[in-house]
C-alpha cells in the first residue's frame, strides 16, 4: 500500500462519519431541530442528548446534524456547479483558442484576484441576514469556477497536441465527439479531485460569513451555529459541547476533504504515469 | 521590448480586477429589491440615540452621495470611481459621525497591515526553512510527523483556529488575552506601548502563523524532496560539498522560486481570513471596522473599507506579480 492510499482511505472513512451524520441522521431527528425551546436548557451530555442542549433549547445533536447536511448541501451545491462551468470554460479555451481564448482567460485571471470576502460582506450586509443558503451558493459559484477552468484550460492546451487526439481528428471524428469520447476520461479523474476540494473552499467561505452571523440566519450550518454559540456566551458559560460539536465537525470534516482530494488526485498522476 | 509586453499584459489584468471588483461594490446596492438610504436611515435611527433634524438630513445627505444616488446611473458610476481612485473621500462616517471615513481607515490600517505582514512573513520563512530541512531528510521521523502534523492543520480554516485557540488559551488555561484591549494611557512608541501591542497580537497572529506554516511546509517539502533526487545533487555530494551548502546553494534556491509564485496567489486568502481572525479577537484593523460598519449600518465606513480592501489586496498581487521575473532569471516575460 502506498502513502497515497492511506490518504485516500482515511479521508474517505473520515467523509463516510461525516455523511452518516449529515445525510442519514437528520432523517431521523424527532423534530425540526432549529426550533428554540423544545428541550431544557443548558443539559450536560447523557443518554438522552448526546452532546447535551443549547443555551436556546435544542438538541445539539440533532441540531448538528442538520447543520452539518445545509452545509455539506452548500458545498457540493457550490462544488458541482462550479466545476462543470469551470471545466466546459477551461476547454472551449484551450481547445477554441483566439479570441475566445484570450477573453476567457482575462475573466478567469481576474476572479481569481478579485478578494472575493469583501464582496461577500458588503452583499450579505444588504441582505441582512435574509439570504436563502440557495443563494449563497448562487454567490459562491461566481467566486469559484476559474480555478478548474484555468486547470482545465491547461489540460486541453497539452491534450490537443497528444497523439491519440491527433488521430482521432485526422480519421475524421466530429469536435464534440473528440472532446466527450477522448478527452473527457482524462479529466474525470482530475475534475473529482477539484469537486472535493470545491466542497471545501465552498463550506468554508460560507462558514467564514455565517460565524461572523452574515449568511442565512432563518437556515442553520455549521458557521451559524458557531455564530449563535458565540452571540450567546457558550463560551463564558463554558458550554463546551455548544460550541465544541460544531468547531471539531468542521475541523474533521476538512482534513477527511483534504486526504480524500489530495489522495486522489495523487493516485490519478499516478495513473497518468507521472 | 519582451519586458513592456509583459508589462502591459500584467497591468491590463491589474486594471481589469480592480474595475471588476469597484463595478461590483458599485453595483450591489444597485440590485437590492429595498431603497438602501432610507433602509440605512431606518438603521441607524433604530440605533436609539435622539438626532437633530438638521442632522438627520445631512445624513441623508451625505448618505444619498455616498450611495452616489445624484444623477443618472452613468454620472453615479463616474462619480464612484472617482471618489475611489482619485480622492479617496467616502464622507463621514455615520455611526461615529463627524469622523471622516479615510481617518477612521488610516488608524487601523497600520494594526491591518502589521498583523498581516508579521504573521505571513514568520510563516513563510518557518514554512520554507522547516520545509526544506524536512524535504531533504525525507526518510527520517521528524520530517514524516511534521508533515502529518501539516497536514492535519492545513486545511482547517483560521477563524476555526483562532476560536480553537480562543477557548484553549483564554479560557481553557486562561494565559493569553482573546480580546485585544490596551489602555489608551499608553503612549505611542514607548517600551510599555510596544510589549502591550505584541502581547495583544500573539494569538491572532499565532492562529495565521499556524495554518500558513502548514501550506508552506507542505509545498516546500514537496519541492526540495524532488529536488534532493536530482543528479547534480548527488554530484555535490560526490564532489565532497558540505549538506548546508547543498542545501542552500543547490536545492534551496531552485525551490524558492515556486513559493515566491505562491505568495501572490494565497495573499487574498490570507487578507479574507485575517479580516475574520481580527473580528474574533477584536483586533483594531481593517476586519473590525469592517464588521462595525456592518453591525452599526455604517454604509460610508462599509464602502471606504470594502473598497481599500479590494484595491489593497488586488495591488499586493500585482507588485508581487511583477517582482517574480527579477527573482528567478529562467523566466522569460510572457
Amino acid at each position: 500500500m502506498s502513502k497515497t492510499n492511506t490518504r485516500l482511505l482515511l479521508g474517505a472513512a473520515i467523509l463516510a462519519v461525516i455523511f452518516v451524520l449529515g445525510v442519514v441522521m437528520p432523517l431521523f431527528a424527532p423534530e425540526d431541530p432549529r426550533i428554540w425551546n423544545t428541550q431544557p436548557r443548558n443539559l450536560k451530555p447523557s443518554v438522552d442528548h448526546l452532546l447535551g442542549t443549547t443555551n436556546l433549547g435544542q438538541d445539539t445533536f440533532w441540531l448538528l446534524a442538520w447543520s452539518t447536511r445545509n452545509s455539506l448541501i452548500i458545498g457540493f451545491l457550490v462544488a458541482i456547479a462550479a466545476t462543470v462551468i469551470g471545466v466546459l470554460a477551461g476547454m472551449t479555451a484551450g481547445f477554441v483558442g483566439g479570441v475566445v481564448d484570450r477573453v476567457l482567460t482575462l475573466l478567469m485571471d481576474v476572479f481569481i484576484v478579485v478578494p472575493s470576502l469583501p464582496i461577500l460582506i458588503l452583499l450579505a450586509s444588504m441582505l441582512q441576514g435574509k439570504a436563502s443558503i440557495y443563494l449563497i451558493s448562487g454567490i459562491l459559484i461566481i467566486f469559484n469556477w476559474p480555478w478548474p477552468a484555468r486547470q482545465s484550460r491547461s489540460m486541453a492546451l497539452s491534450m490537443r497536441e497528444r497523439e491519440f487526439v491527433n488521430t482521432a481528428w485526422f480519421s475524421g471524428e466530429q469536435g464534440w465527439k473528440i472532446i466527450t469520447r477522448e478527452i473527457f476520461p482524462f479529466i474525470t479523474a482530475w475534475a473529482f479531485a477539484n469537486l472535493i476540494n470545491t466542497v471545501l473552499v465552498a463550506i468554508g467561505a460560507e462558514s467564514s460569513l455565517a460565524v461572523i452571523g452574515l449568511s442565512s440566519l432563518q437556515e442553520s450550518t455549521l458557521g451559524t451555529m458557531i455564530y449563535w454559540a458565540l452571540q450567546h456566551q457558550a463560551l463564558l458559560g463554558r458550554r463546551w459541547w455548544w460550541i465544541g460539536a460544531p468547531v471539531v465537525t468542521i475541523v474533521v470534516m476538512f482534513i477527511g476533504l483534504f486526504l480524500f482530494s489530495t489522495g486522489l488526485s495523487e493516485r490519478s498522476a499516478e495513473r497518468r504515469g507521472r | 521590448m519582451r519586458f513592456a509586453v509583459f508589462l502591459l499584459s500584467r497591468l491590463l489584468t491589474y486594471v481589469i480586477v480592480v474595475w471588476i471588483g469597484m463595478t461590483a461594490v458599485f453595483l450591489v446596492p444597485r440590485l437590492m429589491p429595498t431603497d438602501p438610504v432610507s433602509a440605512m436611515l431606518g438603521r441607524v435611527m433604530s440605533q436609539g440615540a435622539f438626532m437633530e433634524p438638521a442632522q438627520v438630513e445631512a445624513i441623508r445627505a451625505s448618505l444619498t452621495a455616498s450611495f452616489g444616488l445624484e444623477g443618472t446611473l452613468w454620472e453615479q458610476y463616474i462619480g464612484f470611481m472617482k471618489r475611489v481612485f482619485i480622492t479617496f473621500d467616502f464622507g463621514p462616517s455615520l455611526a461615529m459621525f463627524p469622523t471622516p471615513v479615510s481617518e477612521l481607515i488610516g488608524r487601523a490600517l497600520p494594526w491591518s497591515l502589521g498583523l498581516l505582514l508579521a504573521s505571513t512573513l514568520i510563516a513563510w520563512v518557518l514554512g520554507n526553512t522547516i520545509g526544506l530541512l524536512a524535504g531533504y531528510h525525507r526518510l527520517k521521523a521528524y520530517s514524516k510527523f511534521l508533515e502529518g502534523f501539516a497536514v492535519l492543520v492545513y486545511p482547517i480554516p483560521y477563524y476555526i483556529l483562532a476560536l480553537i485557540m480562543i477557548i484553549l488559551f483564554g479560557y481553557v488555561w486562561g494565559i493569553l488575552p482573546t480580546n485585544f484591549s490596551m489602555s489608551p494611557m499608553l503612549k505611542p512608541w514607548t517600551l510599555d506601548y510596544i510589549w502591550a501591542a505584541i502581547y495583544n497580537s500573539i494569538l491572532p497572529a499565532l492562529s495565521i502563523v499556524v495554518v500558513n506554516f502548514g501550506w508552506w511546509f507542505l509545498s516546500m517539502k514537496a519541492l526540495s524532496s524532488t529536488l534532493a533526487e536530482e543528479e547534480y545533487v548527488d554530484f555535490a555530494k560526490l564532489k565532497g560539498v558540505g549538506e548546508g551548502r547543498i542545501m542552500s546553494r543547490y536545492v534551496a534556491q531552485n525551490a524558492i522560486l515556486p513559493q515566491i509564485t505562491m505568495l501572490a496567489l494565497v495573499l487574498g486568502g490570507v487578507f479574507n481570513g485575517a479580516l475574520i481572525t481580527e473580528i474574533l479577537f477584536s483586533y483594531p484593523g481593517v476586519g473590525s471596522l469592517i464588521y462595525s460598519a456592518v453591525l452599526q449600518a455604517d454604509y460610508n465606513l462599509l464602502m471606504g473599507t470594502i473598497s481599500l480592501s479590494i484595491l489593497a489586496v488586488s495591488t499586493a498581487t500585482f507588485v508581487v506579480d511583477l517582482i517574480y521575473p527579477f527573482i528567478d532569471p529562467r523566466i522569460r516575460y510572457r
